[in-house]
Order: C-alpha cells, then structure tokens, then sequence
C-alpha cells in the first residue's frame, strides 16, 4: 500500500471494540466517534488475532491493520485496500468482490475462498484450500500452498511462487492456475497445459501487479480443467 | 390388468421385488448410469398421518369454531438481530433456487408469500432481482457453493440461512444438469454454460461447530448485527446438529426430513439417506430445550421444521410437538400448478404422469416451473402462480387455525404434545405421544401422559 493519506484515521482494537471499528468501517457514526470521512484512511492496531476485522467493507479506502489477525480478515471486501502487516487466520479475503488485500506475512486455510474480484498478495505461504471455489478473484501467493487448493475454483488466476501441496485444482473449472515450483499432485480433471503469449503476458501482469515483475514467467506451469468432469456418466460418477 | 387379475391368474408380486424395483434394475443394466430426479423420499415412512389431534372435551375448553382469535403470527431471529422477521402465518417458503426453478417460478413465490404474510427463500444461484423486488420477506440462503454470494445481496437480505444439508440428501452436495445452465444461470453462479453443475457438499471456510461460531459473528459484523441468522440441517442428528447450531449462535434452526424435496438428486441418495420429520422434531425441541432456548422469550431459538408439510393438519401436528413454524417447498410447487392435470398429454410424452412427475432435473417441466426454457416458462403466469399460492398458504393457516380453536387455543403455537395421540407404535415412538387410546409412550420411563419429559 501507497504511504497512507494525509487524513487517516488510528483505531486501537485494544480500546475500540470490533463491533465500533467495523461501524465504523461501513460508514456509520458509533458512539461518540465521528464517521470516517470519503477516502479517509484507518490503520488499526492490535488486532491481536481477532476475527473478523475489517469485514463488509464498501467504500474506497486504505485500511492497514498492524498486526496478526484470525479468521476472515477482509471477508468480502469491496472497493477497500486493506494490508495485514501479519499473519492472516482462515478464510481471508474470502468472497472479496473488488478491491485488494494484502497479506505481508502468512496466511491459513481458505486464504480468498470463493472470492468473485480484487486481488488477494499473500506474501508469505498459504495453508490449505487457498483459492477454494474462486469465483474471479486475481490471487498471488509468494511462498508455498497447501493441499486442497483450488478446490472447484470456477474463475480468476491463482499464481504461487513455491510449491503447491497435494490434489492441486480438484475439480476445477475455468480458473487458471499457473505454479513455478513442484506440484504435490493434481486433483480431479486438473492437468498442466501449455503456456502460450497470452498467458505469460496475463502472469507477468500479476506478478507485476502483486510486486514480483522480476520473475520469469518461463519458469511457471499453467494448469486448468481438462474438461472431463463438465458432463455426467458413470465414469466420473463417484 | 389389475392386481386382482393377476392373482386370479396365481401371479403372486414380490414384496422384494416389487414392480418399481424390477424396472429400476432393468433402467440400471440399459444404461449404467444411476437414477437422479426431484423431490423428496417416496417411501412410506412414519409421518404426520399417523398423529391425531385429541381435541377438547369435558377436561378442555374449546374455542369457537370461526370468531374468536387464534393467533397465527411468529416472530423469528429476535435473540440476536436487530430487526427480527415478522410473520403473519408460520407457514414459510423453503429455498429453491432460481436455475432449478425459472425466474418467474421465484418471482411467483414471492408473490404469493409476501399476499400472505410470509417470508420466501433464495437458493443454490443467488438472489434474481424479481424474486427480490416480490418478497416481502426474504430469506437468503448462505450454501457450500456460494454460487451467486455477494454482500450487497447480503445487506439487501431480511435474514441469512446458513446451509448445512438439506433433508432429500444430508451429506451431498447440490447438481443442476446441463439442459438448465441457461447464460442467466450460467451467469449468476460463474460457470460455463451448459455443463452439469456440481455444488460443493461442505462450506469451503469453515469445517466444523467452532468455525461456524466464528463464521456467524463474520455475516453478523457485515451486515452490522441485523440479519436473524438461520442455520438450517438435514435430519439425520437433529439432537447434536440443534444444539452445535444453538451454540454456534443460530437464531432459528430449519430441521428438514428425509420428505424434503430436492431439484436434482441420486434416488438411492433421497430415499436411503436422512430420518422421518416426525422422527427429528422431537429430537430438535429436546435439543433446545435441554439448552433452555425452546420458547423461552427474549432469548428463545425458534425451530421450522420441513420435509412434507401438505395441510393444516401437517403444521398444527409439527407446532404442537414444538416448532415455531414449517417451510414447504413440493407443496408450494404443486400450488403453482406443478403436476397439474391440465398438462397431462405432455406429463406423459416426457415419460411421466400428471401427479407422478419429478424429473425436475431434465428442464423440460410441462408446468413451465422447474425449467430455463423461456418458452415453457412461459406457461406460468407468476400473478396467477403467486395467488393460487397466497390462496394455498391460506387454506393452510385456516387450517391449523381450525384445530387449534378446537384444542381450546388461542394462538396456534400454544399447540402441544398434550394435544396429540399416535396411531401406530413407531409413530408414538417417534413422537414421543401416547398410542391412541393408552397412556403408553414407546421408549419412555413407563410414566403415563405425553410429552418428552416422560
């Protein structure tokens, strides 16, 4: 995130209940706290591994949160630029519409679960499931991912750095995947496919865009559907 | 020729293998594929039919039949939310999504719900503008898939119902064939058009009670504590899932039973998967009970119970053993005029019967209901659709209003245990009320009287 605007507004978690900050954050007057003004920044600190910070935003705006956060963190995220200068819990960014969230440190399981748009950096590694049932949503991991990951993803890029843990894109649909290390193995209907123009000029974009343009993209392997589940029989009826 | 011919002839049919059975054999050895279908378990199972009301008598005071006051109305999700849903009758619309059903099947519902005073519910493929725009009440559905999920849709929602299963298929996922992936649907639900869809049988985010805990508390902060929260299940262990649900921080809990309808399921899936409705109501009102949380007040957590609810009789029976209120969702299909004899010439081109059709996997409904084909669609007119089912929703409350007066009670959820016997000795077990005519409760410590004390 750019340096921060001149009006940002601090909220201390360890004084300000989520409730109040997360008001706040939606555009509401709490208590005897003024309403955050159109584009005024937050920075929040303290999260102390709290649920649910920074949730149902719409409106845009940067929010940095100083610190490590828990489960869904961002969760459906629209319009906002938010960065968690930590570790992230389950599920963060899951359902985000638009915008972006970044993760400086690592994040767990479901990292960008069923998110429709915007783009998710996790700079660390994420856990399991990173990218289940994406719907649309840009991810960009700069370590590793775990198993599980892109589960039925149905749409949008899900790039990783390292490795990708095991049953890569289980019943996957239209999302690509593109992984410049070793590949666990693949899941249902997952296979690697060709890397043409169009896709090195698409990863490099999101590379870019996720502060990694340095990398080649010759190094990556893209992997997608192979189409072979989209119709039931009794071959892949189990 | 009919059964007497056939004996007459000593041509004696197997109870094991009966005529359907044989046929589905054959079905499976043609084609090798299973058999999916809509609706719900068509096997004869424990049910409603097999309670009766006691009515009053010299111990009881009956109310008059036609003018005095028999309330109907329910308030659910008032534990937590800021603006609870109001109803005027206990009778709602389950989910059913618009991709199994056509745009103006949903908007039809909303109609017909909101003429009457209740709430509609969105499904697996998110919410349409005409259903919203038509529902008075509505309750949208938060599914494994999340097809469809965004918050504006969220905020826009009068509650939030958290999916775990449904009682056609506890434990499975959802389908929609390919003849229904229209591009609307298609678009909604971010996949390729025309492919069969898959969704996901578990939520992606969460894995158990204490995430779920934590999911509630995510949608509650988005939508700034005002949405009631609804976490509906299968029936298969209603005791532990009610009270995992309680803790997690549910308002309403919706148990359905293995009668629930489905869109598109395996048959083997509906019909051997799940427990009776009348076996998990009483299960689900201990459940709350034991938890302190069954019509206690300010902080109560309100049961609706589904999964073959067809008459008044149907939601008196389901209060007086507990639940707050009933979803239909076949019933109210029917009311639209699924299965309507008018269409019979085309019931039985596709392969079926007026009143025996339950393909509504294939997109091809003559009634025009669940299909994406515009021109069959057409057929329902969703005015029409929406008044035949105000007027269903009304026979239905009338109904239970009837045999509530004559239980001697003047609101319908002041129905009780007390009120019913059972006519066969699994139906008592399962209820939890005497058999008819004994003071004997199957199952319970021998002490005479109903209830679930006992």
């Amino acid at each position: 995130m750019d340096p921060v605007s001149e009006s940002v507004r601090h909220l201390d978690l360890a004084e300000v209940p989520l409730r109040s900050v997360n008001a706040l954050l939606h555009g509401r007057e709490v208590d005897d706290l003024p309403a955050l003004a159109p584009g005024e920044d937050v920075v929040l600190t303290h999260p102390q591994g709290a649920h649910a910070v920074a949730v149902g935003l719409d409106s845009p705006r940067q929010v940095r949160i100083e610190g490590h956060v828990g489960y869904y963190a961002a969760g459906m995220n629209q319009r906002a630029d938010v960065v968690i200068d930590g570790n992230a819990g389950v599920g963060v960014a899951e359902n985000m519409m638009s915008g972006s969230v970044t993760v400086l440190g690592n994040a767990s399981q479901a990292a960008g679960a069923t998110a429709h748009g915007g783009l998710l950096v996790v700079h660390g590694d994420a856990a399991a499931r990173c990218g289940i049932s994406m719907k649309g949503v840009d991810i960009v991991v700069g370590g590793s991912i775990g198993h599980m990951s892109a589960f039925m993803a149905q749409a949008g890029r899900l790039v990783v750095r390292g490795d990708a843990g095991d049953a890569l894109g289980d019943s996957i649909y239209e999302a690509r995947l593109y992984v410049r290390g070793e590949v666990a193995s693949l899941g249902a209907d997952c296979v690697a496919k060709q890397m043409r123009p169009e896709h090195h000029e698409e990863l490099a974009a999101l590379l870019k865009a996720a502060g990694y343009e340095d990398d080649d993209t010759a190094a990556y392997t893209r992997y997608g559907s192979a189409r072979e589940l989209y119709h039931f029989d009794v071959d892949n009826a189990y | 020729m009919d059964a007497h011919d056939l004996a007459q002839r000593g041509l004696r049919p197997s109870a094991t293998y009966d005529a359907a059975t044989i046929h589905d054999i054959q079905r499976a050895a043609a084609t090798g594929v299973y058999d999916i279908r809509g609706g719900g378990a068509k096997r004869a199972v424990p049910h409603f039919d097999d309670l009766l009301f006691l009515g009053a008598s010299m111990s009881r005071y009956p109310l008059e039949g036609y003018r005095e006051r028999c309330g109907t109305d329910v308030v659910l999700g008032a534990r937590h939310a800021r603006y609870p849903l109001l109803l005027d009758i206990p009778v709602t619309i389950a989910g059913m999504s618009f991709g199994a059903l056509s745009g103006r099947a949903k908007e039809a519902l909303g109609r017909g719900a909101s003429e009457a005073g209740t709430s509609t519910t969105t499904g697996d493929g998110g919410m349409t503008p005409e259903e919203r725009g038509q529902s008075k009440h509505l309750v949208y559905q938060y599914l494994p898939s999340r097809y469809g999920m965004n918050p504006d849709d969220l905020r826009q929602a009068d509650a939030i119902e958290i999916v775990l299963g449904q009682g056609a298929k506890p434990g499975g996922g959802g389908m929609l064939l390919g003849q229904k992936i229209s591009e609307r649907v298609a678009g909604m639900r971010t996949l390729p058009q025309g492919i069969d869809q898959r969704s996901a049988c578990r939520h992606p985010d969460w894995t158990g009670p204490d995430d779920l805990t934590i999911k509630i508390a995510e949608l509650r902060e988005i939508t700034d504590h005002e949405k009631p929260i609804f976490v509906k299940v299968g029936a298969s262990r209603p005791s532990y899932d009610v009270k995992l649900a309680v803790h997690a921080g549910a308002d309403v809990v919706v148990v359905d039973g293995m009668q629930g309808g489905t869109a598109a399921t395996q048959d083997v899936f509906i019909e051997n998967v799940g427990i009776p409705t009348l076996a998990a109501v009483p299960q689900a009102v201990q459940a709350l009970r034991e938890l302190g949380v069954h019509r206690s007040g300010a902080d109560a957590v309100q049961l609706i119970v589904s999964g073959g609810i067809r008459t008044g009789a149907d939601v008196a029976k389901a209060m007086a053993l507990g639940a707050d209120a009933v979803s239909i969702g076949t019933a109210a299909l029917i009311a639209l005029g699924d299965n309507d004899p008018r269409w019979s010439a085309e019931y039985e081109a596709v392969g079926s019967a007026a009143g025996y059709y339950d393909d509504y996997q294939d997109g091809r409904d003559p009634a025009g209901i669940s299909t994406q084909d515009d021109e069959l669609a057409a057929r329902l007119d969703p005015v029409a659709g929406g008044r035949r089912l105000a007027n269903y929703l009304r026979v239905l409350t009338m109904e239970a209003q009837t045999i509530a007066r004559a239980c001697g009670k003047a609101h319908v959820q002041h129905l009780e245990p007390e009120d019913l016997v059972a006519l066969t000795v699994e139906s008592a077990a399962m209820a939890r009320v005497p058999l008819a005519g004994t003071s004997w409760v199957p199952g319970s410590a021998g002490s005479p009287g109903a209830g679930y004390g006992g």
